[in-house]
Order: structure tokens, then sequence, then C-alpha cells
């Protein structure tokens, strides 16, 4: 039995009728038509579906769409401003840190939260950040690297 | 060193905007309307013949709007190498997870409902898990038709559940050992290792009413799939069109038609579009990935290191269909020797069937297993002899006009001993490490084209140019590459070159990216279709200008005459003159397939790949630490020079060195698919150990100076290099740093513990 929900995505108000156990990822990519959030493993083990929640990252796909309404979230289409790009996706294309761009929604939210708490991280931190989120085909070093450069501008 | 004005640049990827902004589409953002999901019902024996199925309770469900099995489907065998798969299974199931039947539903969840009301009867066959157990006579014959399949290579031995068994003999094998003062036998074994990328596989079919298919797949090889869905279906291939999106990551799990027979057959039954998206635990248990191997090396040597006799055993696992198999099998025989000037040399490699999921190409293609064996040996030797693995390695190597070791043609553009003493330099070899560290080496050769591809140029009337090109982009960058060697050569913009890839209905074909063969082969293609289209310039504006078409210059979107640099026209004038007022609009044409030179040796009567293909060359070190209480392995530094021709975009080519080797390191250390009598134990990326960023090290990619003359602008290929020497050089790095040597992959701490205890023992 579908529920009506209410909710803030992007700063944007959304009002869609969902089943009580719908992922916030299902609601996202097949209802609302937000398709910039991934699917990789709907288990929880790969960071694909990462999303920002109230600013924090979370697994979209271990998240009930039911409960996320009232609150704040920020897909990878809510993060370039006015056409303008955000530093760190600037940074992760000038640093060829796309390969696939499979990982990359969810790691440039990941990112995105980490920079907001810690300005100025070390490698150490930076690799520690984005731990929770699986890439196959870069090895990680210059993703490592778009984030430390964004960091440092 | 030449000088470019975009190859070899850090030009960023043409596909980095929209992959940054979340708007690439990938097969799961697609759907068209009134589109339904798909679901695959199957196979939970390994071995079993089908008595009978009811999918009557499935088909009733509200919802489902077709359930079929292999009654509905085509009948036909096929694969290209060895013809030995059908749509559904018919008859008897071969694999815990073959498809049997398929749903398709106006929900996913429904579909997943209807799956579950599917019943099967099955009556269990005998079934054999091991690849030496299925050699055995008296073994369960997975395939007894084996000898009535097609294949497009000839002269394939087959018998009983080998499906294919390579035979190489060179010089006199028993005279090389003879000649030597010390010979090695060593054996070692390798697991089965699943391609993960974040991606899964997924299909969306369109079978409209008139008959025109529409297939969107992320599949490595459109035109194969195109092709092989042809011949199943009986219809011509202009009535199928096969589209690839954007694709999250390949590394070969994606090569060759998969899902979209299953899409066309929903879509034909229910008449609608039916798109079918494998959830991560279908992709791991009916994945193609890395065939597990057993391998026996013998190798002679004169007490001063130089190689007189290398014998060569190969096992590989195919699994319950031959898939890559065949050409795997072939491939790991061929680069075995390594880098090697080898004098006698004797390969046998068998692919076996067992009752396990089929396996089939994933980056390296057969030679990170045999290189595991072949290169850990080498350390051996090394060690033994009291001599040291690099010094070993620079004695035997290859170099510049000699012989490719195996296939015996004349090799150009030779770089392997610069990647050697690239990494000599770069991890300090030599200098001595603190206690429990050690460092390791190891160096490959391997291919980097042979196929063909071809491409147009289309030059708009604005002077900027559309590129088609059949090659597919999996992620690695070759709509980047492909763009950079069309704008050089035209002496434009890369910013005014806009590429469309991969659709077989308005690109020109290719035969897929998977070999590492995109770079030389589609990049040698569109480089002629824009030479073609510069020369079609070029005469129109000989005219225009009066001058000889030797006497002009073609740079920055103009073509002037050289010398006098104000007789210029831009080639946006010269392209919209043949527009609209005389010799018609430019399209330039460039088609490719390497003619073979006279001295190429066959293997068994032919060739795979189909045509000549240059050697690349590569050497990495791992500079490892190793826990003696807890068997853990710590890469400290890594180091990866690849010898690939001169780079077209060397941010690309790093990312390929630094991803492959990140790969090869959940290969050495942390990847194992783990079977349970044909039933996959760890189908999901939790207890499916990939690396993550805190595993892996900062990787040091380097790429000596080289050019080799056959290649667009020079170069040849990197893409599937760096995987290849990265396990046995961890396993002699730790070697290096305990005295331990681990024989099989991955290197657990297990197997470290087990074996520093007997060492211990042993040393009293």
């Amino acid at each position: 039995m579908k529920e009506i929900i209410k909710l803030i995505i992007n700063d944007e108000p959304y009002e869609v009728a969902v089943e009580p156990h719908r992922t916030l990822l299902e609601v996202l990519r097949e209802t609302i038509d937000l398709t910039g959030t991934k699917k990789g493993c709907d288990l929880g083990s790969c960071g694909a579906c990462t999303v920002l929640v109230d600013g924090k990252p979370i697994l979209s796909c271990l998240t009930l769409a039911l409960d996320a309404q009232g609150k704040k979230i920020t897909t990878i289409e809510g993060v370039a401003k006015d056409g303008e790009l955000d530093p760190l996706q600037r940074s992760f294309m000038e640093h060829g840190a796309i390969q696939c761009g499979f990982c990359t929604p969810g790691m440039i939210l990941t990112s995105k939260a980490f920079l907001e708490t810690n300005p100025h991280p070390t490698e150490e931190e930076v690799r520690k950040s984005i731990s929770g989120n699986l890439c196959r085909c870069t090895g990680y070093k210059k993703i490592v690297e778009a984030i430390l450069t964004t960091s440092q501008r | 060193m030449k000088k470019y004005a975009t190859v070899g640049k850090r030009e960023v990827n043409v596909d980095g905007f929209k992959k940054v902004l979340g708007t690439a589409k990938y097969i799961e953002d697609i759907y068209l309307p009134n589109m339904l999901h798909g679901k695959l019902f199957r196979s939970k024996l390994p071995h079993a013949k089908i008595l009978k199925i009811d999918i009557e309770k499935a088909k009733r469900l509200p919802g489902v709007k077709a359930v079929v099995t292999a009654d509905d489907a085509p009948k036909k065998r096929f694969y290209w190498l060895l013809s030995d798969q059908t749509v559904f299974a018919q008859e008897k199931v071969r694999y815990i997870g073959q498809p049997v039947a398929a749903v398709a539903a106006t929900d996913l969840n429904i579909a997943e409902e209807a799956i579950s009301l599917i019943e099967v009867e099955y009556e269990e066959l005998p079934a054999v898990f091991s690849a030496k157990e299925a050699m055995q006579p008296g073994a369960p014959i997975i395939h007894e038709e084996l000898k009535s399949y097609k294949t497009m290579v000839d002269g394939v031995i087959r018998y009983e559940n080998v499906c294919t068994h390579i035979k190489i003999e060179q010089g006199d094998i028993e005279d090389g050992f003879k000649q030597a003062d010390h010979i090695f036998e060593n054996e070692f074994e390798t697991q089965a290792a699943y391609v993960g990328y974040l991606e899964p596989h997924g299909v969306l079919a369109n079978y409209e009413p008139d008959g025109k298919i529409t297939v969107w797949a992320n599949t490595q090889t459109p035109f194969a799939t195109r092709w092989e869905l042809a011949d199943i279906f009986e219809i011509p291939m202009s009535k199928i069109r096969v589209i690839a999106p954007c694709i999250g990551g390949g590394f070969g799990g994606k090569t060759y038609m998969y899902l979209e027979p299953y899409g066309v057959l929903l879509s034909k039954i229910s008449g609608k579009p039916v798109r079918i998206i494998l959830d991560r635990e279908e992709d791991i248990i009916d994945g193609r990935y890395r065939h597990p191997c057993n391998m026996k090396v013998k190798t002679g040597v004169k007490k001063d290191g130089a190689i007189t006799a290398r014998q060569f055993n190969l096992i590989y696992d195919a699994g319950a269909f031959a898939c890559e198999g065949p050409g795997i099998t072939r491939y790991g025989a061929v680069y075995c020797p390594g880098p090697y000037r080898t004098p006698n040399l004797k390969v046998d490699s068998y692919c076996v069937y067992t009752n396990k999921v089929p396996f089939s190409a994933y980056r390296g293609y057969g030679v990170p297993q045999s290189v595991f064996a072949g290169e850990s040996q080498l350390d051996i030797i090394a060690k033994e002899l009291g001599i040291d693995p690099l010094e070993l390695r620079l004695k035997n190597a290859v170099k510049e006009g000699d012989l490719q070791p195996v296939l015996e043609h004349k090799m150009e553009g030779v770089a392997y001993m610069d990647t050697l003493n690239l990494v000599r330099k770069a991890s300090n070899w030599g200098e001595k490490l603190a206690k429990n560290q050690g460092r390791g080496l190891a160096s490959m050769i391997y291919t980097c084209g042979g196929f063909s591809s071809s491409a147009t140029v289309k030059v708009n009337e604005d002077g900027s140019v559309i590129l088609l090109t059949g090659a597919t982009d999996i992620g690695q960058g070759s709509n980047t590459v492909l763009s950079q060697i069309v704008a050089e050569e035209l002496g434009i913009e890369l910013k005014n070159v806009f590429i469309v890839s991969a659709d077989t209905e308005t690109t020109p074909f290719d035969v897929g990216t998977f070999g590492d063969t995109c770079t030389h082969d589609a990049g040698n293609a569109v480089r002629l279709a824009a030479k073609d289209a510069k020369n079609q310039l070029l005469e129109h504006v000989s005219e225009m200008l009066e001058a000889n078409v030797e006497d002009l210059i073609v740079e920055d979107g103009r073509i002037y005459v050289k010398g006098s640099p104000d007789k210029a026209k831009s080639i946006a004038e010269i392209s919209l003159e043949r527009h609209y007022f005389e010799g018609g609009p430019v399209v330039g044409r460039g088609t490719f397939l390497e003619k073979a030179p006279p001295q190429f040796r066959l293997v068994q009567g032919n060739t795979f790949p189909p045509s000549f293909s240059p050697s690349t060359f590569a050497s990495q070190v791992a500079e490892v630490e190793v826990d003696p209480r807890t068997g853990k392995v710590s890469i400290l530094n890594f180091y990866g020079a690849h010898d690939c021709g001169q780079p077209i975009n060397i941010m690309n080519v790093e990312g390929q060195i630094e991803g492959a080797a990140a790969q090869g390191i959940g290969y050495a250390l942390t990847e194992e698919i783990y079977f349970d009598k044909g039933k996959i134990l760890n189908s999901d990326l939790l207890n499916y150990k990939m690396p993550t960023s805190v595993d892996i090290p900062n990787i040091v990619p380097m790429v000596p100076e080289n050019y080799y003359p056959g290649g667009p602008f020079g170069a040849k290929g990197v893409g599937e290099p760096g995987l290849i020497p990265a396990a046995p050089a961890i396993a002699n790095a730790i070697f290096d740093a305990v005295g331990v040597r681990i024989t099989s992959l991955p290197i657990t701490p297990e197997k470290i513990l087990k074996a520093l205890k007997a060492k211990n023992k042993e040393e009293g």
C-alpha cells in the first residue's frame, strides 16, 4: 500500500507515492528520475549509492525513503551550483580521477562532506575517508590527489 | 622527442563533465515507456538432466507478461571461439546459476516472485569440480557433443572434457635441458578471481512489431553481439541495432553477447521493451571472470643464469562453458616464457570443463596466471644461483630487432630493458630495507592489437569534426584518446572533435574493446579516416591557393603554403565551400586490419588474434612489509614501468597502470571466489575482498620514451599489462622480506603464517 511522502532533494520539494519498504536509492532513481546515484551492490558494501542527508554521507540503499522525510538530501545532481562545477568536480576532471565514472557520484559526495569537516587533511586521512567507496578502475591514486588538491585551494 | 599539439598531453576526459554531474547514462539509467523488468530463473544443481519445467503458476501471477524457457528460444549453439552455449540450458544444466527460464513483469518485485513460482524437476548427474579430476579417465563428461561444436579457429585439439589443448614446441626441449647446468621444477596454483566492475551487467531490448530490434547493453563488443544475435535468431544484421551506453567498467568481464538474447526474447513475446539488470549476487554467481589455473614449470639455466630451456604445463579450469577459454589458453601459452630469449620451449596448455560457472576474459587473458608461475620461478632460480633477480632478467632480455620469443616475428619499438632500468632506479633496487621488508620484481611481454576497426570523420561546415567509431569506451578513455588522434592529425583543437561511438547502426565496425587493442587498432583506423579527410581538404585547397599539396601545412585549423603563412584558408572555409559550392561534403574513411608479416609463427595452424600484433613490455617492483605475527602483507611502495610506445594521453596511461596494478594487488593478496561443490560461497562484495583506498599504496607509473612505428603516432597499448606482473612481483617481495615462497594465490596471511612456521621448524 503506497504512502505519500515529501522529500527535499537538492533544495527542491518532491511529493511521491511509495511503498514503505522502498529504499531512498530506489525512490531517487526510479520514482524521481535522479539516476546520478548508482546501485552497485544494494547491500551497503560498495558506496556507489552514497548521498548526503543533512550534510552527512549515508548509503541510500540501506535507508528507507520514509526515513529520509524532513531531511535535506543532496545527490550528485545538486553539487554543481548555477551551472558552475564544484571545485571537487573540477579537480576530479583535471586529475584524471574519473575512468568509468560509476563510483564518481558517491566519491564526490563522500569527499565533499569530508572536506567540510576536515578542510586540510593529510593523505592518510583522505584515504581513510573514502575507504567505504570502492573504485575498481583507478587504483584510488588520482582520486586522492584530486581531493587533496581541492583541500589545498 | 616530437612535439605534438595534443598527443602525449594530460587531456581531460571528454566524458568527464557528464560523469561528474551524474548525467552520464548507463544501462540502468535508460528506460523506455511501458518497459517491463526481466529476471532469470537459474539452476540450483551443478550437473543434472532437466526432466520437467512448470511455468504455469509463474505465468498466472498478475503483472507477469512473459515467461520463457528453452522451448521458446533459439536452439542454435553459439560463441565465436567454440560454439558450446545455448540461450537456455537444453536437456541438462551444467553449473549452479545457469539460466533455465526467464520472466518479464511490470515490476521487478513481481518478476522476482514469478521466478520463485517456477518449478523444475531434475535428475542429478555426477559432477566434477576440479580441472585435474575432469582430465582423468572415467570423469563425468560435461559436453558429450564437444567434437561436433563449430569453432572460428581451426585446428583446435579437443577431447572428453578438454575443450582446447594448445601445444607449442620450439627448438629441442630435451637437448635444451641437457645443456643446462641447473634444472628447476616448480608447481603453482591460482584462484578464480571476479572482475569486480562497479556496474553489474544489464540489457534493455526493444523488439518492435515490424521486426526491428534495438538493444542497449553494457557490452564491450556491440558488433560481435549483433552478429551473434542475428545468427541465433536468424534475422539479417541490418534489422538489429546494438548500442553500448556509458559503461561502468568492463575489464574483459563484459565481453561478447551475454544477457541480450533474454532481453530480445522477452521483448518479442511480451510485445514491450524489457530491461534486465543483474543484482550483484547474480553478477558473481553467473559472471564471467578469471580462470583458476594449475601450472608446472621446468626451466634449465646455465650457471651464469642464461636460460637454455623452459617447459610449461598449464591447466586452465574452464568452468561449464568455453567462452574466451580457448583464446586464454593460447595467450597463456604464448606469453608465459616472458620477455626473454628462450631457445628451447615446450608448452602444453589445456582448457578443461568443470561443473562451475564458466570463466572467461579478464584483464591479462590467461597471462597473469602463467606469468605468476614463470616469474616466481625466475626468482627461485636467481636465489639459488646467487644472482640478482634484475640482473638475471637483463641477461636474458629481448631487445630491439629480436624475434618475439614464441611467435618469432621481428620486434620493433622494444623498450623492455628500459622498463627494468626505470624500476631499478625508482625503487632504489639493491638498497637495504628494514627487517621483514622486501622488494620483488617481475616482468612481462604482451600484445596490443591484431583486430579490425574502421572509422568515419565528417568535417562540418564550420570546420569542427564528428568522429564515428565502432570502438567501445568501457571507462578506459578511448573516446578521449581517439578524439585526440583525430585532432592531432587534422591540426584542429581537441574541443572541436565530437565523438560518437559503439552504435552498430551509425558507427563503422570495430571488433570490440578487449585484448589491449583499442589504441593501436581503432587508433590507426581513426587516424586513417582523419588523414583521408585531410587529403580531401588539401586537394581542394591546393587549387584555391595555387600550390602543390606537398607544399601545404595543416595547423591550428588552417591550411597554408609553406613559407607563406598568409597564403591560407581555414578548414572551415574549405569545408563550407565543399558543402555548398564544389566537391561535396568532406567525409574521411579509415579501415584497419594489420597484415601479418611474412615470418610469423602460427600456433597450431592459425593465428589468434587474426592479424599481427605488436609487443608491449613491463616491469614492476613491489616493496612489502610482512607482519610475522599475523601474516599480513602491507604494500609500502609499488612501481610499474610500462613500454606502451608513445602515450597518446599520459594521464590515461597512468590511470591504466595504477588501476591495473590495484587489481593485481587484490589478485595477489585478498581476492578469491570460494566454491563448494560448484556452489559459490562468497557472492557479495563484503566477502569477496577487493582493495579499498587504504589497501593500495601510492603506485608510481613510469613510461620509457619509445615510439612504435606501426602505431598511431607511435602508440602501442597499456590497458592489460598493469595487472600481469603484480602478483609475482609481490610473491617475490614476500620471499625477499621473510624468506617464504608462496606458490599459490591469493597469498593470504594464513599461508604466510603456515610457511613461516614450517621454515622456523626446519631451521630448528
